[in-house]
């Protein structure tokens, strides 16, 4: 199989994208929305856009006491979003005063505010969640291959991996698959403001889920052709069952991905506003999540048999 | 089980898709139908406030149950409130602070005001608390002009009813016919105070103090031990009501502070939907022509199993209800991708069976028999993620984290026996015309 026998360059190819993902995080890093930094965010639509200058001018001379930074991002067809530090009733007024020009057909079309505290409590509420989800599905995956060495004649089976590698190397491909999508928001975040919102972090979590679900249908194969070779006491290297394994399931792979992108990507072209970057976080994710179960995981299951197998021939020898 | 049940079987589910099919579509056909979609604030526009509440007070463990108390006290001043300033359906809820989360954070009130979008005067109706206090006027030594007031102790606190009076021309001074008086019955421990504090300051004024404005200061003529006390004085009958109804409602059992807001205008609401359901039907379009064209006739079985699926799940936010949310339509949607993925595991192994020379009858027990374990795992990690996700919690993420769970249930229950009993079904024309079948799975 292919993805198996150039393990080496594609491991290069995958590394260095997350890398790259790594970098955009560690240089930009990522905006986050007020949800998860407390402030006031407000969508206003005009019938013709205002000039940005006249509009913050008129913004910093509503004179609204310790407004500090604000940014003011032009979005829809002819309106602005603004984000401030999170503002009092009173003076969201004032600001509403300065936002609503005279004779260009203002409307509010959605405002929040969010307090610090309930940000900073949904902020660490999400990375337990995400941490959470890891954990639970590095045990599941873990018991669910429990059986994958045949320890029940009391023999040492030396056949493959063990239960927690799979688990392990399930969770090393879920983290890529979250970097890479990350990795493109703290690029989008600097050059077209894209925020790290509520609904992302949901995407993030529902990625969890569908590319373990990827990976578990390749390892399922592999653990399915290894009882079938115990079975049939055939002898085949632990790496031709897994690129066997991986000639089985790469069209389910590949089907499942392209149903699941056509409704993301229908989501990312016709769908409103408010889920564009949930799509587009899906639709990165979907598309990172299959092409790492087939060409990363699958491999680098490979990669820790051939080590380990070394490691023990070095010592018995 | 015999073919024959199996097609009665498949004959049942389509009638009863095709039932529910209908009953949704006439639903939304006409509008003053009972059943008809629950939308969430945004989409149909509206205000979701946040409060947190200062239950400091009740801060020792011990005193957990009261402060629950006063938040459900809490609670039902501010939906009475709500329900006053005429908003249709409005949602108000307590979320206590967790177990699991810090002990510092705050208990909180949520509201939703479908439909209010001027969140100033919501804030306002809200925020309302008229505080009754009765002071009186301390008599000054020298020529002060600002008087003093001493505490007395009596408040609204003492209230047990308020109601509006209008002077009648007996009885009164000439000029007071016909003003609105608020009448106000204390309840037995505020009627023994009234009382006791009339009886030792007769020819003392006693002011009436309402949200700290001073509304009158009559000077007391006898002790009073009936009770009620009259205010009077520079309201119009109006506000003489408003009065009347604030006071009755009581002042909030516990302070509260605005901590977020959300607000979405109705017309940004109804794009996002509409913008939704035509990505979602382009979506679900472009999904059942990949089944057709790929798998061919059992690309039409998945197809129908797909249909099916996606009427049980409208059938269950309609009739449960769930309440939708832009954030719910996108996991139904990603739901409708997933759902898919059950079939394609079960049709690839068919494929692999047929390939390998398997009957037709063979083809499909076996597929569906080794395409389970790959199903149940990655569901269930899917699972993981929603309940997770529901866990998260707010309003929002439950929302599509509810959607998204019951989308993987519902999907794993359509692809084992939905799909099965179609294919199980079809098994008499397979034998008869195997071409027509295993069109899509050439050898």
């Amino acid at each position: 199989m292919f993805f198996v026998a150039n393990r080496q360059t594609i491991f290069a190819l995958i590394g260095f994208l997350a890398l790259a993902a790594v970098g955009a995080l560690g240089f930009w890093g990522l905006r986050f929305g007020i949800e998860f930094t407390g402030g006031t965010i407000v969508e206003v639509a005009y019938e013709e856009r205002p000039d940005k200058e006249f509009l913050e001018e008129r913004i910093q001379s509503a004179s609204i006491e310790e407004l500090g930074g604000f940014s003011l991002r032009a979005s829809g067809d002819a309106g602005y979003i603004l984000r401030t530090r999170d503002v009092s009733e009173a003076e969201y007024q004032a600001l509403k005063g300065a936002l609503a020009v005279p004779n260009a057909g203002f409307e509010e079309e959605r405002r929040a505010t969010v307090g610090p505290t309930i940000g900073e409590e949904l902020r660490n509420k999400a990375f337990v969640a995400i941490g959470v989800v890891v954990l639970l599905i590095i045990f599941y995956v873990a018991f669910a291959f429990r059986n994958v060495r045949n320890d029940e004649d009391g023999e040492e089976d030396t056949t493959g991996v063990s239960s927690w590698t799979y688990g392990l190397v399930a969770i090393f491909v879920l983290i890529h698959d979250l970097l890479i999508p990350l990795g493109l928001f703290a690029f989008l975040g600097v050059f077209v403001g894209a925020e790290v919102d509520v609904l992302i972090v949901m995407a993030l979590l529902t990625i969890l889920g569908y590319s373990v679900n990827d990976t578990i249908v390749i390892f399922d194969r592999v653990r399915e052709n290894l009882l079938k070779n115990r079975e049939d006491r055939v002898e085949e290297s632990f790496a031709d069952t897994v690129g066997h394994s991986l000639s089985q399931t790469y069209a389910r792979s590949i089907n499942t991905s392209l149903t699941t992108l056509f409704v993301v990507g229908s989501l990312l072209v016709f769908g409103g506003s408010t889920t564009t970057y949930f799509a587009l976080t899906l639709a990165t994710g979907v598309l990172a999540g299959t092409y790492s179960s087939l060409a990363l995981a699958a491999p680098l299951l490979v990669a820790v048999e051939e080590r380990q197998r070394k490691k023990r021939e070095s010592v018995s020898s | 089980m015999n073919l024959t049940v199996y097609r009665a079987w498949s004959v049942i589910i389509l009638l009863l898709a095709g039932f529910l099919g209908w009953s949704l579509y006439s639903a939304q056909v006409s509008p003053d139908s009972e059943s008809q979609f629950k939308f969430g604030l945004d989409l149909v526009g509206g205000s979701h406030l946040v409060y947190e509440a200062d239950t400091s007070a009740f801060a020792s463990s011990t005193n957990r149950a009261q402060a629950a108390e006063a938040m459900a006290a809490l609670r039902d001043v501010i939906e009475t409130r709500t329900n006053l300033f005429g908003v249709s359906e409005p949602l108000v809820q307590v979320e206590r602070a967790s177990a699991l989360a810090n002990t510092d954070t705050p208990d909180r009130l949520i509201v939703e005001l479908p439909g209010v979008t001027d969140l100033e005067e919501a804030v306002k109706m809200i925020g309302a608390t008229p505080q009754l206090e009765f002071k009186l006027v301390a008599e000054v030594e020298g020529t002060s002009t600002e008087p003093v007031y001493e505490d007395t102790g009596l408040t609204g606190r003492y209230l047990k009813r308020a109601r509006l009076e209008f002077s009648s021309t007996q009885g009164m001074q000439a000029g007071f016919a016909n003003e609105p008086l608020v009448m106000v019955d204390f309840n037995a421990e505020g009627k023994e105070l009234f009382a006791e504090i009339t009886r030792n300051n007769v020819n003392r004024q006693l002011a009436i103090f309402l949200d700290g404005d001073l509304k009158s200061d009559p000077v007391i003529r006898e002790a009073i031990t009936g009770g009620t006390a009259v205010i009077s004085g520079n309201f119009t009958a109006e506000e003489g009501r408003e009065l009347v109804r604030n006071l009755n409602i009581g002042a909030l059992p516990v302070p509260i502070e605005l901590a977020s807001t959300q607000t979405v205008g109705a017309t940004l609401g109804k794009d996002i939907l509409d913008k939704g359901v035509k990505a979602g039907v382009i979506g679900l379009g472009l999904v059942l022509a990949f089944m057709l064209i790929w798998y061919r006739v059992p690309g039409v079985v998945a197809a129908l199993a797909l249909i099916v699926y996606v009427i049980m799940m409208l059938s269950i936010f309609m009739y449960i209800p769930v309440t939708v949310t832009a954030a719910g339509i996108a996991g139904f949607l990603l739901s409708i991708g997933m759902a898919v993925d059950a079939n394609v595991l079960i049709f690839e192994r068919f494929k692999e069976e047929l390939r390998n020379g398997a009957s037709y009858e063979d083809a499909v027990q076996k597929g569906f028999k080794r395409a389970w374990a790959p199903i149940r795992d990655g569901n269930f990690t899917s699972l993981i993620s929603a309940i997770i996700l529901f866990w998260f919690g707010t309003s929002i993420v439950q929302g599509f984290a509810l959607v998204f769970g019951l989308g993987i249930l519902a999907s794993m229950i359509t692809a084992v026996l939905v799909t099965r009993t179609f294919l199980v079904a079809l098994s008499g024309v397979a034998d008869k015309s195997p071409s027509l079948l295993q069109g899509g799975f050439k050898k």
